[in-house]
């Protein structure tokens, strides 16, 4: 068990640092640090001003070799500070990026757990309930109103959402927030609203998969065989060993609880690490977005790590080869 | 080279490999009986596909007409020769009035604008069925350089393991773990703006998925019995993945290239909305039409048609590639069968 605790924790920390010498390369090598300066400062800056910019921002090291002092090199720098979480000022203006991470986390997850801890429910019990009811109308109403759902963008879902209950019922506020808990419920409705709806489609068919799938395993036909009813063959047996893909596919979602929906925040106006994302994607700010890609990578392999143990602990059939 | 002689090559090589396709499929009894079952179980979404295909065709093959004097010759597609030269008016109208939105000015083509007009007053039937082109154009160039990339490294880290397998292994797994959306904005963000780049980042995100199942498909296949005949004849190893191994992975080709295509579609309207989109698409109209919802009166019309223009083909190719993945995948007809 050690050994493979090891072994996989080994092999995240590869998978991390296989991330950080990709990013090195999009940022450092293929982008050019006199483009990155030219688009925070705007083209007519002069080159005093780029060149002190760069040096600023430490752009202006060697990339990767340094022969004077083998440890100040662009390449070095970028590894520390991700390393260390120690990560320095945006390029667009200056401020340092945790504090402005430790603003934007409260909201984000003001938004994405309701999200999760909702969406999560309702999607598995719609996907049981259309598993249940299989080759029936039910069931074919079910996966077609499934495909319709997931097949319209989520800016529709977005603009359609504000359009009716926000404009038009006058239910919800447009956007906005407010983190005052008296009236924070009434900002976030909508926006948790409309991130139920855009992903039920889709959830709810892969669900129904992995309920279908399971159904068809020798156990279930057995358990039938015995006489236990459809509906306890559900639960009973099809949903408890349905749990591990669930559970998978929920863990996919543990990175996004935290670097949150790029556009249900700004569009909501919701001042969390999405809208930060957003901002330092129109601002040019290669330092900010660079940091997001990191934790949003970061924080995948951390769960999958977390993942694949509570499977060990959970199906003994799961080898530790 | 210009823009829509390129246009004009790639249309015509895609109605050359249509064609190709289809002499493919119609030569062998059971490519005909596997298009038919398509067909049938799903003859909706296919006349879509279909009108879909043929719109965006039609926007695909341009030319330029000698200009009037004093004025710069832009090429125009089949599909703009459709609607007179100067269909332009100089701000919102309605779908088929006489008048502009605001103002009340009379148009210049009264009536005629099915769709109504845009901001700037172009026609809004126009500008969404030249969506079209745009959305078959992502999905195109994205498969034409995620596949080739996938079934290169797939097959070999499949075939050859070990050290090949690790490497590849190690690329796909870091690439996995990068959410999706960040890692698609960062490309483009870095790359830079055009319909190529936005393309590249696309097949970056996307071949990733693609190579993951040739990958696992190759590692099957090469414990296959005749593969292992193969190998026992001393057969080289080019020839065992271009005879037998490369040929047996087409029915996963298409059904993950189906199944792709919607995504990369509505990533591109993500994209668009972060401004950073291919212009001319449907994400782009929706980008440009969010605040008219704001304005009071409502204009929908610019939002509705971008919408539906786009909803329609996603729906279209969401429902076939369910039946392409049922019909051509032997799993789930054993799963059928059992």
């Amino acid at each position: 068990m050690l050994a493979y605790l090891l072994r996989r924790l080994a092999w995240g920390a590869v998978t991390v640092v296989g991330v950080l010498l990709f990013l090195f390369w999009l940022f450092f090598l293929y982008a050019d640090p006199q483009d990155v300066a030219r688009r925070a400062l705007g083209e007519k800056a002069p080159p005093e001003a780029v060149a002190q910019w760069l040096a600023n921002h430490g752009y202006d090291k060697p990339a990767v070799w340094n022969p004077a002092a083998p440890l100040d090199t662009r390449l070095a720098d970028h590894l520390r500070r991700m390393l260390t979480f120690d990560f320095g000022k945006s390029d667009a203006d200056d401020t340092p990026i945790a504090a402005r991470l430790a603003d934007g986390i409260g909201p984000t997850l003001s938004v994405t757990v309701p999200l999760l801890l909702l969406g999560l429910p309702l999607a598995v019990s719609l996907a049981l309930l259309v598993a249940f009811f299989r080759e029936t109308y039910i069931d074919r109403a079910g996966v077609v109103l499934s495909v319709l759902a997931m097949s319209v963008s989520i800016l529709i879902y977005i603009l359609g959402g504000q359009f009716l209950l926000g404009k038009v019922l006058r239910w919800f506020p447009i956007s906005g927030f407010d983190p005052d808990p008296g009236v924070v419920l009434r900002f976030l409705a909508l926006p948790v609203l409309v991130g139920l709806v855009s992903h039920l489609g889709s959830d709810v068919r892969f669900y129904r998969a992995v309920f279908l799938e399971e159904s068809n395993r020798d156990y279930v036909r057995t358990a039938r065989a015995k006489g236990a009813s459809d509906a306890r063959v559900m639960a009973r047996h099809v949903l408890p060993n349905a749990l591990i893909p669930v559970l998978t596919n929920v863990s996919l979602a543990i990175p996004f609880l935290f670097t949150g929906s790029l556009l249900l925040e700004s569009f909501f106006g919701i001042p969390g690490l999405g809208s930060i994302t957003v901002e330092a994607i129109h601002a040019n700010d290669f330092a900010t977005l660079r940091v997001m890609v990191y934790l949003g990578a970061l924080l995948f392999v951390a769960a999958q790590v977390l993942t694949d143990v509570a499977y060990t602990l959970v199906d003994p059939r799961v080898r530790l080869g | 080279m210009e823009g829509h002689v390129a246009g004009n090559l790639g249309a015509a090589a895609l109605v050359l490999l249509l064609a190709f396709a289809a002499w493919r499929v119609r030569g062998s009894r059971r490519g005909r009986e596997r298009f038919g079952e398509i067909v049938r179980r799903r003859p909706w979404a296919s006349a879509v596909v279909a009108l879909y295909l043929g719109v965006a065709l039609l926007d695909s093959f341009a030319w330029i007409d000698a200009a009037a004097p004093g004025t710069v010759a832009a090429p125009r597609s089949l599909l703009d020769r459709v609607f007179p030269a100067d269909f332009g008016e100089r701000s919102y109208s309605a779908p088929l009035a006489d008048a502009e939105f605001y103002g009340g000015e009379p148009l210049a083509h009264p009536g005629r604008h099915l769709l109504g007009t845009d901001i700037l007053g172009r026609d809004v039937l126009h500008l969404a069925l030249g969506g079209a082109r745009v959305a078959l154009l992502i999905g195109g160039v994205t498969s034409l350089l995620a596949i080739p990339l996938a079934i290169a490294f797939g097959v070999a880290a499949g075939y050859f393991g070990r050290r090949v397998d690790d490497v590849v292994f190690f690329v796909l797994s870091t690439l996995a773990s990068i959410p999706s959306l960040l890692l698609l904005v960062a490309l483009v963000m870095v790359l830079g703006r055009g319909t190529l780049q936005v393309c590249v980042a696309l097949a970056i995100t996307s071949w990733v998925g693609f190579c993951r199942v040739v990958r696992g498909e190759t590692m099957k296949l090469r414990e296959l019995d005749y593969v292992q005949a193969a190998r026992a004849l001393g057969v080289s190893d080019a020839r065992i993945l271009a005879r037998h191994v490369v040929p047996n992975l087409g029915h996963l080709v298409v059904i993950t290239f189906v199944l792709t295509f919607s995504q990369l579609v509505l990533s591109e309207a993500i994209l668009s909305w972060l401004g950073v989109g291919i212009d001319g698409s449907w994400g782009q109209m929706i980008d440009q039409a969010r605040d008219e919802l704001a304005r009071d009166p409502v204009i929908g019309w610019n939002l509705g048609a971008a919408s539906a223009a786009l909803f329609g083909l996603i729906l279209a190719v969401n429902r076939l590639g369910d039946a392409v993945r049922d019909v051509l995948d032997p799993r789930t007809l054993r799963e059928r069968a059992g």
